[in-house]
């Protein structure tokens, strides 16, 4: 039998880069397949060409034998092959059908036919035991849901071979397990899975063989079962698997950042975070362990500044910033990872210099006064892209020419560079591959033994209960537990998380 | 090959060029299915293309097209639909001609007067763009909603109601208020031009708001590129939401730069008012808002393209007036053309994009050495 993907001698050139050099790829049909390689090692770009995205510029594919060539995606999904992408990309403002359909809409008498519509989406749901409301709006979905829809709409155009590309990174592990019981399910109806992923366990975990790519080129193919993480992570980098460790406390008695009876709430009117105290000091790193949508990110946006609190106060240093501007807290030294590079975190068109200015286009070296420096601004941007080894050309390419994983390198450089003295990282390491990110732990270790205060928010526990002095709980709004990270493991912080070990307390 | 460089300025020219030569090719054939003679009709443009006195007259109505595309464009760059530059320009030049002839009564240097006039429209166009911009912080209204309305209280609302009590003489041929005293007068800039030109012929002058245009493209390119207030604007455009989180505060770069749109399309009158009437009238000039998203949009909100964007549209004004003159062939073809050329520059665009694109591949994949990124020569041992 023809294996489901065949692709042989792929090349893709950008400017100053090349993308995959000569890359083989083979993928057998019913079969999870999943590809590991450092950031820019090319993973997104060969997806983005097998599905008609981008051309390749030298190269062969073949789908069940057959050797095609793709000038967009509708030919991809014409052939059964279907791709959800790194960075999520659903309309916030239309409804869960809307968004399936968008692109192939069916109609009747030239009207769009919704019920038709909504009719096949339950039946594809059911088939692959998907369930999700067709009239929900997205930008009322959690991010899990969202990923489900993007699935659930790949699948509705019939696919039979999927392309995610690393759809764990904003997932928390519960949700993460969830979305593998999909996976095997559509495996078992037949369903081939091409799988991006930076974390090696879960590689190992669901895949049933690895394709590894180092610099655009493929180092190895190897069965699931007969390789460990070790082995992995030294085809794709070289090094020793890396894990965070904290190592002496540094923690002082200087509050840095107070947070007192803050509420903030919804449009609804719902107190989505309740009545939250927490206290960070010079060098500590207090980490925020919870679902996606128990309030995490309306506390940072709160203590950041780009959403309202109802009632409470935020003080850095003693001074109330709670009705200070963002750009009074920024210029105070409140340094700001977002938990969404795309959306709240980069100029995707604009340079790259540029792009390390934001946030901190008031101050040296990024502007004189009311004048932007731009010799000041590209040698920052230069340092930076040495400094957390931005794998770029050159510091005037679009921030969109980036990989995910540069691209969120690029933004832990220039909040670090910034020496603030309050961070409030979203997922630091989001993206990032495994050596890379041991660079990024040592960076926050290194300011925190300078006296940094950190607000952590991460998905990954091993990276909370590794890299935090402490950690606080967020359930429904409120702030229910504090755990010592020395004396948790990623289950049971996961119970909490969940709110099972509270009950079982109580 | 060709030198890179060569080629890459050839390539920006060439878009242009491209809907130039579309242009020209869809008003032949309309001029002939029209039963006029094309090859005729150019040969008067171009004829009169090549004379200094239609230079003259170019600038002179690129001047206001090139105001009302900066006012326009300010907008744009941050994703702001000013769809009411329009109005804005008509509200403020009226209010300007008013003023102007109040002050004729009151014993003021010329500069002074001029210089009230000149304020007084920056303010009320100011004042009128800022309103949109106030409803949509305080109300959430689109702007362009707001500024559509607003272009219709403004000239078929408050200037309809308001000419009629301004005229003084009801028998004089041009119903308008008093004419602005000389002293108040802009000079033009002829004795300037004819120091590296010939005499200019009678009826054709410089007008001296050219200068203020002038200044408006430098202070617009510097503004926009090299000031922090630029580079809030610019971003809060490219993300507003990464803008927002970087600082910026969104309500106040809205409210502002529809602010700065207002004051830049209050200019746009100043011609007719400092150089060519010397007061409002109910033949005041029309559309100039409109043309001015035109040349933003063909100049791609740059100063220097919309500079070539306004010239070119003005040179095609000026030759429809020429052919009204003549009378060869429907000065409306005129209209044809800027529309076709419109068109297709924006496809053009798009097109040579891509070969650009794909040059700078064909220029990576010569280059080798890449310092920090990765390096193609890599060892890739595969197992
Ligand atoms: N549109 C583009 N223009 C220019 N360069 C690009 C473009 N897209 C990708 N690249 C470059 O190609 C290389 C491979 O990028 P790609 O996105 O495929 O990496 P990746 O393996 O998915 O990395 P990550 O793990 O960080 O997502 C990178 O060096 C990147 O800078
Ligand atoms: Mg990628």
């Amino acid at each position: 039998m023809a294996p489901a993907i065949e692709l042989i001698g792929i090349t893709k050139r950008f400017p100053g880069v090349i993308a995959n050099d000569n890359i083989n790829l083979t993928v057998a049909e019913g079969e999870i397949h999943a590809i590991c390689g450092e950031n820019g090692a090319g993973k997104s770009t060969l997806m983005k060409i097998l599905y008609g995205m981008q051309p390749a510029d030298e190269g062969v594919m073949r789908v069940f034998g057959e050797e095609v060539t793709f000038s967009s995606p509708n030919d991809a999904i014409e052939r059964g092959i279907g791709m959800v992408h790194q960075h999520l990309m659903l309309a916030d403002q239309m409804s869960v059908i809307e968004n399936v359909i968008l692109g192939s809409e069916p109609t009747k008498r030239g009207v769009i036919d919704f019920d038709a519509a909504k009719a096949h989406l339950a039946e594809v749901g059911r088939a692959y035991g998907l369930t999700v409301d067709p009239d929900d709006y997205i930008d009322t979905l959690e991010i899990g849901e969202r990923q489900r829809v993007e699935i659930i709409k790949v699948l509705y155009r019939g696919a039979k071979i999927l392309i995610l590309d690393e759809p764990t990174a904003v997932l928390v592990p519960q949700e993460v397990e969830e979305l593998f019981n999909n996976l095997r399910e559509l495996k078992q109806d037949g369903a081939t899975i091409i799988f991006i992923d930076h974390k090696l366990q879960e590689v190992l975990e669901i895949s049933d063989s690895i394709t590894v790519i180092r610099r655009g080129k493929t180092v190895a193919t190897v069965a699931a079962s007969e390789v460990t993480a070790g082995d992995l992570a030294e085809l794709m980098v070289g090094e020793e698997l890396p894990s965070p460790e904290t190592g002496a406390s540094t923690v002082t008695t200087d509050v840095a950042l107070a947070v007192t009876d803050l509420t903030v709430r919804d449009d609804d009117g719902r107190a989505i975070v309740d009545n939250v105290s927490l206290q960070v000091h010079r060098g500590e790193i207090l980490g925020v362990a919870g679902i996606e949508g128990n309030g995490q990110s309306e506390l940072i946006n709160a203590i950041v500044g780009t959403y309202a609190a109802e009632t409470g106060s935020i003080e850095m240093a003693g001074r109330d910033i709670g009705s200070a501007s963002v750009r009074e807290r920024r210029e105070g030294g409140l340094g700001y990872v977002p938990q969404d590079r795309h959306r709240e975190g980069l100029l995707l068109d604009a340079p790259l210099w540029e792009n390390a200015a934001l946030g901190h286009q008031t101050a040296a070296p990024y502007s004189k006064g009311f004048w932007v420096d731009r010799p000041g601004s590209r040698s920052q941007t230069q340092q930076i892209r040495e400094e957390f080894d931005v794998r770029t050309p050159n510091v005037d390419v679009s921030a969109r020419a980036l990989s995910g994983g540069n691209q969120q390198k690029l933004i832990i450089g220039r909040e670090m560079t910034a020496e603030p003295a309050v961070l409030i990282a979203a997922h630091p390491t989001r993206g990032i591959d495994v050596g890379a990110q041991a660079d990024v732990w040592n960076q926050i270790r290194q300011a925190r033994a300078n006296g940094l205060a950190t607000l952590l928010i991460s998905a990954d526990l091993d990276e909370l209960i590794g890299l935090s002095d402490t950690i606080v709980v967020m359930y429904h709004g409120r702030l229910v537990a504090t755990l010592d990270p020395a004396e948790i493991d990623p289950r049971t912080l996961g119970s909490y998380m969940t709110g099972a070990a509270l009950k079982g307390d109580a | 090959m060709t030198n890179p460089l060569v080629r890459r300025i050839g390539l920006a020219l060439a878009a242009p060029a491209l809907a130039a030569v579309f242009a020209v090719v869809v008003s032949a054939i309309v001029l002939e299915l029209s039963g006029s003679n094309s090859i005729d009709t150019f040969g008067t443009i171009l004829s009169n293309g090549f004379q200094l006195e239609t230079f003259v007259d170019t600038l002179n109505r690129a001047t206001p097209l090139f105001l009302a595309g900066v006012a326009a464009a300010i907008g744009f760059r941050m994703n702001l639909f000013n769809i009411g530059v329009e109005g804005q320009y008509i509200l403020a030049a009226f209010a300007a001609a008013v003023v102007g002839a109040e002050l004729n009564r009151f014993a003021l240097p010329g500069f002074l007067h001029t210089l009230a006039i000149v304020a007084t429209a920056m303010f009320v166009g100011a004042v009128w763009a800022g309103l949109s911009g106030l409803l949509k912080v305080t109300r959430g209204i689109n702007e362009v909603i707001s500024t559509i309305m607003l272009n219709f209280v403004a000239t078929g609302g408050i200037v309809a109601a308001l000419l009629p009590k301004v005229i003084t003489d009801p028998t004089a041929p041009n119903q308008g208020t008093e004419t602005i005293a000389e002293r108040a007068w802009l000079p033009d800039l002829n004795g300037v031009a004819e120091v590296v030109t010939r005499e200019i012929g009678r009826g054709r002058e410089l007008t001296g708001v050219f200068l203020i245009a002038v200044v408006v493209a430098i202070a617009y390119h510097v503004g926009v590129n090299r000031t922090v207030f630029g580079f809030d604007l610019r971003s809060s455009g490219m993300n507003p939401f990464a803008a927002f989180a970087g600082g910026v505060q969104p309500k106040k770069m809205v409210f502002l730069s529809m602010v700065l749109s207002g004051v830049v399309a209050g200019l746009v009158g100043m011609p007719e008012i400092l150089s060519d009437n010397h007061a409002y009238d109910q033949g005041f000039v029309q559309g100039l808002g409109f043309g001015g998203i035109a040349i933003a949009l063909l100049g791609r909100n740059s100063a220097l393209g919309m500079t070539f964007a306004a010239l070119l549209f003005g040179f095609l004004d000026s030759s429809s007036a020429v052919l009204q003159v003549q009378a060869s062939a429907s000065a409306e073809i005129v209209r044809i053309m800027q529309a076709t050329f419109l068109l297709a520059a924006v496809v053009a665009f798009e097109f040579v994009n891509r070969i650009r694109q794909r040059d700078e591949v064909a220029r990576a994949s010569a280059a080798t050495e890449t310092p920090n990124g990765p390096t193609p020569s890599i060892e890739g041992a595969s197992a």
